[in-house]
């Protein structure tokens, strides 16, 4: 027998109010996706908007009294399906808990609850000087907290590192609604287990987090862009190759390649050279006289590797350089309806091996297939444009997708760089960490959730039924 | 669920990827933090409606409702999904399922009626006074007149446009010892549709040949024409004393986009016809409008409600590309003679409304022109471009979210410290006004073009 759903939604209606539950259906709708294409859509029972800790651990002691799994959502911007229901239950927003409590210039950190938007920290840090690195597609919309639980890359990545670098403490709410405390305000922190790392990217699978200490920088005070293309993807990866061997580490190292380019060039007519296989959009950044020097050892190699080069001499140039890059997902978004867009991430050095498998499975599968990425840190983004009211098509993509991940993984590289794992790959997880690492992982979950409560059928794979090989998610 | 208006954004709704971007730019996501207020719920209640996975409801219906129609959303759009054309669409079928919500009901009955709105208007103003109380910018309530008890409502002038001012305004000439319309000077731009002229700067009268005989219409809307009629005679005086004879058509009638807003699709179109047939049928070099909202209409609404009928689709098409805004029509089309400006000391700024920006691209021409009225300090708002909340009969149905909206905008309007809100669109100034009042603010809020009217009688 199913929870006594009336109770429990009257239960959460009078610890948090009324208006912070969400129950009209047409609402509700609206919580059964997130960013990720192509997944069932399975609507909530109801919604919850609490704006303190305490709201949430009663929310959470509801949900475990009355049997309701419950889905921590920030900004719904994931690509993995992360925060999407997969079984009715609750959802619970954190975008109401959206305060900075306290900016430190002192010890470079900042304390925010999880519903902060990334930009909005960074406004709010500006004037200090300071800056939080971590900068995914998405830092105008996504949250602190789902970009901790995803463990957030972005497009500086290979110099500044990723989301788990900048985060020193959180305070987390566990399944059972206890609160519990990791890390803090120091740069060293070797007490028991880093269970700040367990809990960053742990997909909203372990305890809700609702507070992050996270790390600032100081803000670099120069940088210089530069556009470099190639007439053969060999020459765009020996550049790169070269470039991260001269010991120069670029703040961006992004690479589009020839389907981006054009598509690019004929939506949003951004000066790219038509006719390139691939493109590198290289930015150094730091204190004015070393900025200048890694420019021009970077021009060195881009010309020894046969590329062609455009530097931007003002702010304006620039400008209009990160425009073209930016307007590379856009433009093949719109070439058609349906834009699937993966993840596959190799050791730098295997790039060009990646780019060239990549278009022998578009070749295969017969699909069009734009690739551009963090080709600095390895991280493609093979983005197949399609239509998901084609199911004939669809299904050669599902297939062209399951390739993608092996090619991947033969190169010694991962499922996901940085759009985590959630729904859509869980079952290819056996692959990459193999029986005893999910074992691991399970072990890991059991110990923390025993009663699969929190973002349920997320993450890890279901267990293996006999005979069967893993392949169980109808997603 | 199979609706033609549905079906006809279909592409529309498969072409949203779900990204979230728009989470980032809509007013009102951003004071409610909910899904179904974000362009991108929005996106996703259409496809549940035309798939069939929803049935229209008073729940949906104010979901539809509850969008300013601000096109941020459409403009940051990575994949250009025209979030406004959807909704729209959505509001037809929950019209035709006989869902409107009571103020959008209350429009469609009046706005189409031009005697009962002209009469309606008439005596509203005379009975006002028993009904409001009086204060500084405008009327609040003295008892619940269905208008939410916090509404102010403009006091409305006892006479509107039509009975201060004749059909045809003949173009006036230049005052004595003041040069005739030429160029140079602090031209708001060079205009592209201009001849140059052979006249040197100072030559008196006659004006350039194309001013001279040039006769253009004028679209009120129903805003200028009942509320705020100094923004029509104040378009009339700036185009005539500019040169050009302006012909006012007494059979207009409201743009029809609270209609369209509405759902009311076939009312809509029937309105479209009649001022179709109406412009289409003067012999002018331009229609004027003075409002973007009612521009809006003009260029892009009228042609496609009409874009299937055989007999004015493709008059509506011709009308279309002869409509400018004021703003843009004294920019770049015929443009402003600078010397006709008289020195103003003011500061104002310039809140853009959103269907003149982002619907019809006019953005920089009435900044232009507010920078060329010598004695004038612009100081630019924060977010120009924001929407301020108002968004023709939305305030009515949801004045609390609206309240939310309008008041990141009065801030950032406080904040530059201007005498002069200058915005235009009557909607956005009613909402502003009203703020305004709540507040006890100073600032004023004006149509671009009575500034300029000021400054051309400052001229004289
Ligand atoms: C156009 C586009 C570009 C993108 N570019 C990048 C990119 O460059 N790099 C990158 O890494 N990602 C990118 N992403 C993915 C996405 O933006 C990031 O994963 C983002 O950080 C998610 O934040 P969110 O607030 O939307 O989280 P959500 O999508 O709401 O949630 C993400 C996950 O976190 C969990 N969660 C959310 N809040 C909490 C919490 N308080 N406690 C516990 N669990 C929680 C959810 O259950 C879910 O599993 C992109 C996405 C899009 C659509
Ligand atoms: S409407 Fe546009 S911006 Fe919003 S989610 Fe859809 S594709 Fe993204
Ligand atoms: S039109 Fe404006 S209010 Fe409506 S969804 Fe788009 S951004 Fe939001």
């Amino acid at each position: 027998m199913g929870p006594n759903l009336p109770k429990f939604i009257d239960a959460l209606k009078k610890a948090l109010g009324p208006d912070e539950v969400i129950t009209a259906r047409e609402d509700l709708l609206c919580y059964s996706y997130d960013a990720t294409p192509d997944l069932p859509r399975v609507v909530p029972v109801a919604v919850v908007t609490p704006s303190a800790t305490a709201e949430v651990q009663e929310v959470v002691r509801l949900a475990g009294r009355y049997g309701v799994p419950v889905y921590p959502r920030g900004a719904g911007t994931n690509l993995s399906g992360g925060s999407i229901p997969t079984v009715p239950g609750l959802v619970l927003s954190t975008l109401k808990m959206n305060r900075i409590l306290e900016v430190d210039p002192d010890n470079l950190l900042a304390v925010v609850q999880p519903g902060v938007v990334i930009d909005r920290l960074n406004e709010t840090v500006a004037p200090h000087g300071l800056t939080y690195p971590p900068d995914p597609g998405t830092v105008a919309t996504a949250t602190i907290g789902g970009s901790v639980a995803e463990c957030s890359g972005g497009l500086r990545g290979l110099k500044y590192g990723v989301t788990r670098d900048y985060v020193m403490g959180l305070e987390v709410v566990l399944a059972d609604g206890r609160v519990a405390r990791f890390g803090g305000r120091t740069v060293k922190n070797v007490t028991a287990y880093d269970l700040v790392r367990l809990f960053t990217g742990s997909e909203g699978t372990l305890g809700i987090i609702t507070e992050a200490t996270v790390r600032l920088i100081p803000a670099p005070a120069a940088r210089k862009t530069l556009l470099a293309a190639f007439s053969t993807l060999t020459g765009a990866g020996d550049a790169v190759r070269l470039i991260v061997r001269s010991r120069v580490v670029p703040a961006t190292l992004e690479i589009m390649d020839r389907v981006t380019i054009e598509t690019v060039e004929s939506y949003a007519r951004a000066g790219l050279p038509v006719g390139a296989e691939a493109v590198l959009l290289i930015e150094v950044d730091g204190v004015p006289e070393a900025v200048e020097r890694e420019a021009e050892t970077v021009a060195g190699i881009v010309r020894r590797c046969g590329g062609e080069l455009r530097t931007a001499a003002d702010d304006h140039e620039r400008e209009q350089l990160w425009a073209a890059r930016r307007a590379a997902l856009p433009a093949l978004a719109r070439v058609s309806p349906t834009t699937i867009l993966e993840d596959a991430t190799v050791p730098r050095s295997r790039l060009t091996d990646m780019l060239l498998a990549l278009h022998g499975i578009a070749e295969e599968y017969d699909l069009t297939i734009g690739t551009f990425g963090h080709a600095g840190d390895g991280n493609l983004h093979p983005t197949i444009l399609t239509d998901a009211r084609d199911q004939e098509e669809m299904e050669r993509v599902r297939l062209a997708v399951g390739a993608i991940f092996r090619a991947a993984l033969s190169l010694g590289g991962t499922l996901t760089g940085e759009h985590g794992i959630g729904l859509a790959k869980k079952r290819f997880l056996p692959l990459e960490m193999g029986e005893e690492g999910v074992w691991v992982v399970r072990a890991i979950k059991r110990a923390l959730d025993p009663r699969d409560l929190l973002n349920p059928g997320k993450l890890i794979p279901a267990a293996p039924a006999a005979g069967a090989d893993g392949e169980v998610d109808p997603g | 669920m199979n609706h033609p208006a549905l079906a006809a954004v279909a592409e529309d709704i498969a072409r949203c990827m779900r990204c979230g971007n728009c989470q980032a730019v809509c007013p009102l996501y951003s004071v409610t933090l909910r899904e179904s207020m974000v362009a991108r719920g929005k996106v996703h209640l259409g496809e549940a409606l035309l798939r069939g996975d929803v049935e229209a409801s008073r729940v949906l219906a104010d979901r539809f409702d509850a969008c300013l129609t601000c096109l941020a959303c459409a403009a940051n759009c990575p994949c250009g999904v025209r979030v406004d054309r959807i909704v729209l669409a959505a509001r037809a079928v929950m019209a035709d399922s006989g869902l409107l919500p009571l103020p959008k009901r209350a429009a469609c009955a009046v706005m189409p009626n031009r005697p009962l709105l002209h009469a309606g208007a008439r005596l509203l103003s005379r009975v006002q006074g028993l009904v409001f109380r009086r204060r500084e910018l405008g009327m609040s309530p003295r008892f619940p007149v269905g208008l939410g008890m916090r509404r102010v409502v403009p006091s409305l002038p006892r006479a509107g446009f039509r009975e201060l001012s004749s059909e045809v305004t003949p173009a006036s000439p230049p005052a004595p010892g003041r040069p005739g319309p030429s160029q140079g000077g602090a031209a708001p731009s060079p205009a592209p549709a201009r001849a140059p002229s052979p006249a040197p700067a100072r030559a008196p009268a006659p004006a350039p040949a194309h001013a001279e005989g040039r006769i253009v219409a004028l679209f009120t809307g129903c805003l200028a024409d009942y509320v705020y009629p100094d923004v029509a005679l104040g378009a009339v005086r700036v185009l005539s004393a500019n040169g050009e004879t302006v012909v006012a058509p007494r059979g207009q009638h409201c743009c029809g986009y609270p209609i369209i807003a509405a759902g009311k699709l076939d009312l809509a179109r029937e309105m479209a016809r009649s001022h179709v047939r109406l412009f289409s049928g003067l012999d002018v070099a331009a229609v004027i409008t003075l409002c973007g909202t009612c521009g809006e209409a003009f260029i892009h609404h009228y042609p496609e409600l009409l874009a299937q009928d055989r007999e004015l689709g493709p008059a509506a098409a011709a009308l279309a590309s002869r409509a400018h805004d004021i703003s843009r029509y004294l920019h770049s089309v015929s443009s402003l003679n600078p010397a006709l400006l008289g020195p103003l000391d003011l500061a104002v700024t310039y809140h853009q409304p959103c269907h003149l920006g982002r619907g019809l691209g006019v953005e920089r021409e009435p900044v232009d022109l507010l920078r060329a009225v010598p004695g004038i300090t612009f100081i630019a708002l924060r977010h120009p471009d924001r929407c301020c909340g108002g968004s023709g009969a939305f305030a009515f149905g949801h004045y609390d979210l609206a309240d939310k909206v309008r008041r990141q905008k009065l801030a950032d309007a406080a904040e530059t410290r201007a005498d002069v809100i200058v915005t235009g669109c009557g909607s956005c100034r009613m909402h502003l006004e009203e703020g305004l009042s709540h507040t006890g603010s100073a600032q004023r809020v004006l149509h671009t073009v009575e500034v300029l009217a000021s400054s051309v009688s400052a001229g004289r």
